[in-house]
């Protein structure tokens, strides 16, 4: 019992990745109708946006500690962040150690206008155009954005540590009443799950229960009719893709503690988020969510020991696997709606 | 819908052919086709030459392409990108794990060297029946599915094949090492080697490292016997991809791209020809895999990564899918940017901005340093996404733009009098 | 006993019955015409016939074979053909290659690969669409691109195309809807033609009373997914249950 939910959760993080790089893909699809190989480079994107953030808090200039000297005896110059001087000491240390949860509040901004722009520079063309070129010319801007941050940030992945508070484990066995010291999981990946699972209620909510979400889900369902009606959908769009954006973005947030982020690390994301997306069917949310939960659990369970001792490897194609499987069986995948992308 | 004017090009050469009647074929290609076939000939015969415009020692020296290793790639992959072009260019399915293939080619070409004989007739030849085997069950499967569900299919059973060559096939793979022949190797059909000699890829004797060096002045001309075997090989798949275009098959090609809901209602099953175009371009991928072997004897699980697979689609598009010439074109412009283009670096550039006053040549480098060297990948991204944003059908349709502006300054009425257009 | 049967078929999308308990029976070598206001369920008939749609229940046989069950290009191989409400061709082929397959698919039956020769060598199929290209008047527009006619030319070609197979059946839906005046009665003729040089039989959708008169010898009409009556075209024209149905909506445009 204790391995068995021990491997649930060990699935939970990277499946709260999946499913949130997949509820933004699928979004795109569904209201845009455009298939977005560049959307692993927008969680990149967001990752980089911690960084970023955590090093424009850790921005020093020297000065001179005359209570200490160097080995030769003459003042320590230590490097001090520009924060110590604005917040003094305890508050800027606060405030650097808090860096990746405050970069939300950075990158959705970022995450946004980078969304926006995407969307009314470049994708707002390929609208009318075959799925493939769509493929293809996302599939090149992410060359490029992910370029663009190796230009800036280097090849080599880059530690952002979780706050001190959930930098540790916690033991979940005690917490759920089973023997102590049997399930121990670090604090930040279930801060991950539960901040997954506000931020896609949050979608859901908005398209439930506001007129500007209703109109989108018209709009999935059928787009022609919608734009009868006189609604101005276009611009509904450009703003859900900026939301699709911010969403990876946010994603890849707080994605940095638990992997430290690299420039290519949207693209490894990206071929296991559409897995994700065509398993749970094209164009469905809770397939999307559904599906990536399903992926990154049944992921974990393969990853185990005694799984791997009979079948080795398994961890390694299980997804694609059980992909191959579910195509091949539900050709709409888990809850994909009839004719779409099938022409 | 955008790459018509390509099927344009591509459909309408028949069309007009039959009007100036097939008694003028040389070789069962139309003259048009002849004229290309001619063209590549020279082009891949006199490589050496022209790849290497620019003389030792000068400044430009670091463009020069005429290298054994880069040429061989330019022909390999050139050959890779031929037969998935007759994938995707003709049928319009677009697999995302086209380098599996390529890479299951590679393991049976080395095993041939390992278990039968250094020759490379029989790796070449193993390569490509193997990739078509594993070609037609991959293709069996995922044809059952077509637009996004067959892209994620293909790359499901790619990225299957790359970890478990990684990891657990490691008895055949050599897993992270990967392969390459050694002394002890079996092979049956070899004698013993010398000893202290180091078993070398041969075709009947004739090394794939042989070749020798032409100085004429201060050029160096290298003519490299592998390259040679490569090139033969690529023209004689250059040559077959064109009768397939020309085909009744391939016809049937362009009509499942084009209507596969007429093509059922006109009695014909658009399956069996999608499922042979797809092991077809699975052995052409086999074959490069083989000939990647036969050239430089080792391979490694890497080389059917995804990226791998994405590289492919990279070269098709960027030349031109669905027509003749154009995944030679892009196969060769993204091996030169990878190879020429990323060994550019700072010291080179100052070099070449030397003439500037200091400030302006700091800011040229400095402008100029992000697209080269280690960002070789930006340029590639920024290149392929205008390719396919205006020109949706490559660096081919840009060519034929820029030549039918030249022509249409000619003469304008020589113009008006092809119907097809 | 016609040709075609179709007997108790029945079919739903979600709610609407699109078709319910159609029976119908077209004879050998004969025009049959099915009417019906928008929406009927017209193309629904076709499309189970053809094996784009699998009926709820009942049954559809052709020359006492059953349809059910095969895949369109099966039930093609048996001898229907079928032309679309819109032109359904191949638009990046030139017209004298759209016209090759039909010719192709005859010979070759399911599958050849025939990968080396060149296509237009093989001189008998060329010859054959050529012929069938001046049969349907458009030999002037053999090498231009299919997708860049006209509607009435595109319809035309597809005409062609279904005619090239020497079906026992050919299924026409709407044929000459949008179509201009000249278009149409050119179309007329054709089917005209068709019909009296051919060992052939034609069901027919139609709108335009105009086409349907002058080439029907049956009329089913169909409303609400239900056959309201078969009857030869004089005793439709008089109908009072026709009149109300159809002339009814009519009137509602
Ligand atoms: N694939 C489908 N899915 C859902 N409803 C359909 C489908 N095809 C047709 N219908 C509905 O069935 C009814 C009959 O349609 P159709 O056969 O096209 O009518 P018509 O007689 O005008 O050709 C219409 O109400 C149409 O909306
Ligand atoms: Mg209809």
């Amino acid at each position: 019992m204790e391995a068995i939910i021990l491997q649930i959760l060990n699935g939970l993080d990277k499946g709260s990745a999946y499913a949130l790089i997949a509820m933004g893909l699928t979004l795109i699809f569904g209201t845009l109708g455009v298939v977005n190989f560049a959307h692993g480079a927008l969680f990149m994107v967001g990752a980089f946006c911690a960084v970023t953030l955590s090093r424009i808090l850790t921005l020093s200039h020297e000065v001179v500690d005359p209570t200490r000297t160097d080995f030769l005896g003459n003042p320590l110059k230590v490097d001090v962040p520009y924060a110590y001087d604005w917040f003094g000491q305890a508050t800027g240390d606060a405030i650097i150690d808090w860096a990746v949860p405050l970069s939300i509040l950075f990158a959705v901004p970022v995450m946004i206008i980078i969304g926006v722009v995407m969307e009314r520079g470049l994708i707002k063309h390929f609208y009318k155009r075959p799925h493939a070129d769509q493929i293809l010319v996302t599939f090149g801007l992410a060359i490029v954005l992910q370029e663009v941050i190796k230009y800036f940030y280097g090849a080599n992945p880059i530690p952002t540590p979780a706050p001190q508070a959930f930098a540790s484990s916690m033991d979940m066995g005690a917490a759920l009443g089973f023997e102590a010291g049997q399930i121990i999981y670090p604090i930040w990946r279930l801060v991950y799950f539960v901040f997954a699972a506000i931020v896609i209620g949050c979608v859901f909510a908005f398209l439930q229960f506001t007129t500007f979400g209703m109109v989108v889900r018209a709009g999935m369902a059928d787009r022609e009719t919608v734009g009868l009606l006189g609604i101005n959908i276009d611009k509904r769009f450009t703003i859900m893709f900026g939301i699709a954006a911010a969403v990876a973005g946010l994603a890849g947030v707080m994605y940095t503690p638990i992997t430290s982020p690299n420039y290519h690390m949207g693209m490894d994301f990206l071929v296991l988020s559409f897995v994700v997306v065509v398993v749970g069917g094209m164009g469905s949310l809770p397939g999307a969510v559904l599906a990536g939960f399903l992926l990154g659990v049944i992921e974990a369970f393969a990853s185990l020991p005694q799984v791997l001792d009979v079948l080795p490897g398994l961890n390694q194609i299980i997804i694609f696997l059980v992909a191959i499987v579910i195509l091949l069986t539900r050709p709409r995948g888990l809850m994909g709606r009839k004719g779409v992308m099938e022409e | 819908m955008t790459d018509q004017t390509e099927q344009h090009a591509t459909s309408a050469a028949p069309a007009a052919s039959s009007a100036t009647q097939s008694s003028t074929k040389v070789l069962g290609l139309g003259p048009k086709d002849f004229k290309l076939m001619f063209l590549v000939v020279v082009l891949t015969m006199a490589a050496p030459f022209l790849l290497n415009p620019f003389p030792e020692g000068s400044a430009m020296a670091q463009f020069n392409a005429g290298y054994p290793d880069l040429m061989q790639r330019f022909v390999i992959f050139g050959i890779f990108a031929i037969g998935f072009n007759i994938l995707f260019g003709l049928t319009g399915y677009l697999s995302f794990g086209h380098a599996a293939f390529l890479g299951v080619g590679s393991y049976a070409g080395i095993w041939m060297m390992k278990l039968l004989t250094m020759n490379v007739i029989p790796a070449i030849v193993v390569s490509v029946a193997v990739a078509g085997v594993f070609a037609l069950i991959v293709g069996y499967i995922s044809l059952r599915r077509s637009g996004i569900y067959f892209s994620i299919l293909t790359l499901a059973f790619a990225q299957m094949s790359y970890s478990l060559a990684y990891s657990v096939l490691t008895p055949i793979t050599g897993g992270e090492t990967g392969l390459q022949p050694k002394v002890a190797d079996p092979r049956i059909l070899d004698g013993a080697l010398e000893a202290g000699a180091s078993p070398r890829a041969n075709l009947f004797g004739l090394e794939m490292g042989a070749g020798f060096e032409w100085q004429v002045g201060n050029w160096l001309f290298t003519f490299n016997a592998g390259y040679y075997v490569a090139a033969v090989v690529m023209l004689v798949a250059f040559y077959l991809s064109i009768r397939i275009f020309r085909s009744p098959f391939g016809m049937m090609l362009r009509a499942v791209k084009s209507n596969q809901q007429r093509l059922s209602y006109t009695g014909l099953s658009p399956k069996p020809y999608t499922l042979a175009a797809f092991v077809i371009s699975g052995m052409y991928a086999g074959l490069a895999g083989g000939l990647l072997v036969a050239m430089d004897t080792q391979v490694g699980a890497e080389r059917m990564f995804w990226t791998a697979s994405g590289e492919v689609v990279l070269m098709t598009i960027l030349g031109g899918a669905g027509t003749l010439i154009g995944p030679v074109l892009g196969a060769g412009l993204i091996k030169y940017m990878e190879n020429i283009l990323s060994k550019i670096n700072k010291d080179i550039l100052h070099e070449w901005f030397f003439f500037l006053p200091d400030g302006f040549e700091n800011l040229m480098v400095e402008l100029v340093y992000p697209f080269i060297g280690k960002g070789w990948h930006l340029t590639l991204g920024i290149i392929f996404m205008l390719v396919v944003i205006f020109l949706p059908g490559g660096l081919v349709e840009g060519g034929q733009k820029i030549a039918g502006m030249f022509k249409r300054g000619k003469d304008a009425d020589a113009s008006k009098t092809t119907p097809a257009e | 006993m016609g040709i075609l049967e179709v007997k108790g078929v029945n079919k739903r999308f979600g709610g609407l019955q699109a078709l319910g308990d159609v029976n119908l029976s077209i004879a050998d070598n004969v025009c049959h015409a099915i009417i019906g206001p928008n929406g009927a369920g017209k193309s629904t008939l076709l499309n189970c016939l053809v094996g784009k749609l699998i009926p709820d229940t009942g049954s559809v046989s052709f020359k006492g074979n059953s349809v059910l069950g095969r895949s369109p290009h099966e039930i093609n191989q048996m001898g229907i053909s079928r032309v679309f409400q819109t032109p359904e061709i191949f638009g990046d082929l030139s017209v004298l290659e759209n016209m090759m397959i039909p010719c192709f698919a005859k010979r070759d039956g399911y599958f050849k690969l025939n990968a080396i020769s060149d296509v237009m060598a093989q001189r008998d199929m060329v010859e054959k669409a050529e012929h069938m290209l001046e049969e349907m008047n458009m030999a002037n527009k053999k090498d231009m691109m299919a997708s860049s006619m006209s509607r009435g030319d595109k319809r035309r070609l597809e005409i062609g195309m279904c005619l090239a197979q020497e079906p026992s059946l050919l299924l026409l839906d709407e044929p000459t809807a949008g179509m201009a005046r000249a278009d149409t009665n050119n179309t007329i003729d054709l089917l005209k033609q068709i019909k009296d040089e051919r060992d052939i039989t034609i069901a027919i959708i139609e709108h335009d009373m105009h086409v349907v008169f002058s080439l029907a010898d049956r009329i089913t009409v169909l409303a609400q997914g239900t056959p309201l009556v078969e009857d030869t075209p004089e005793n439709i024209k008089g109908h009072p249950k026709v009149r109300e149905a159809y002339l009814g909506e009519n009137s509602g445009h």
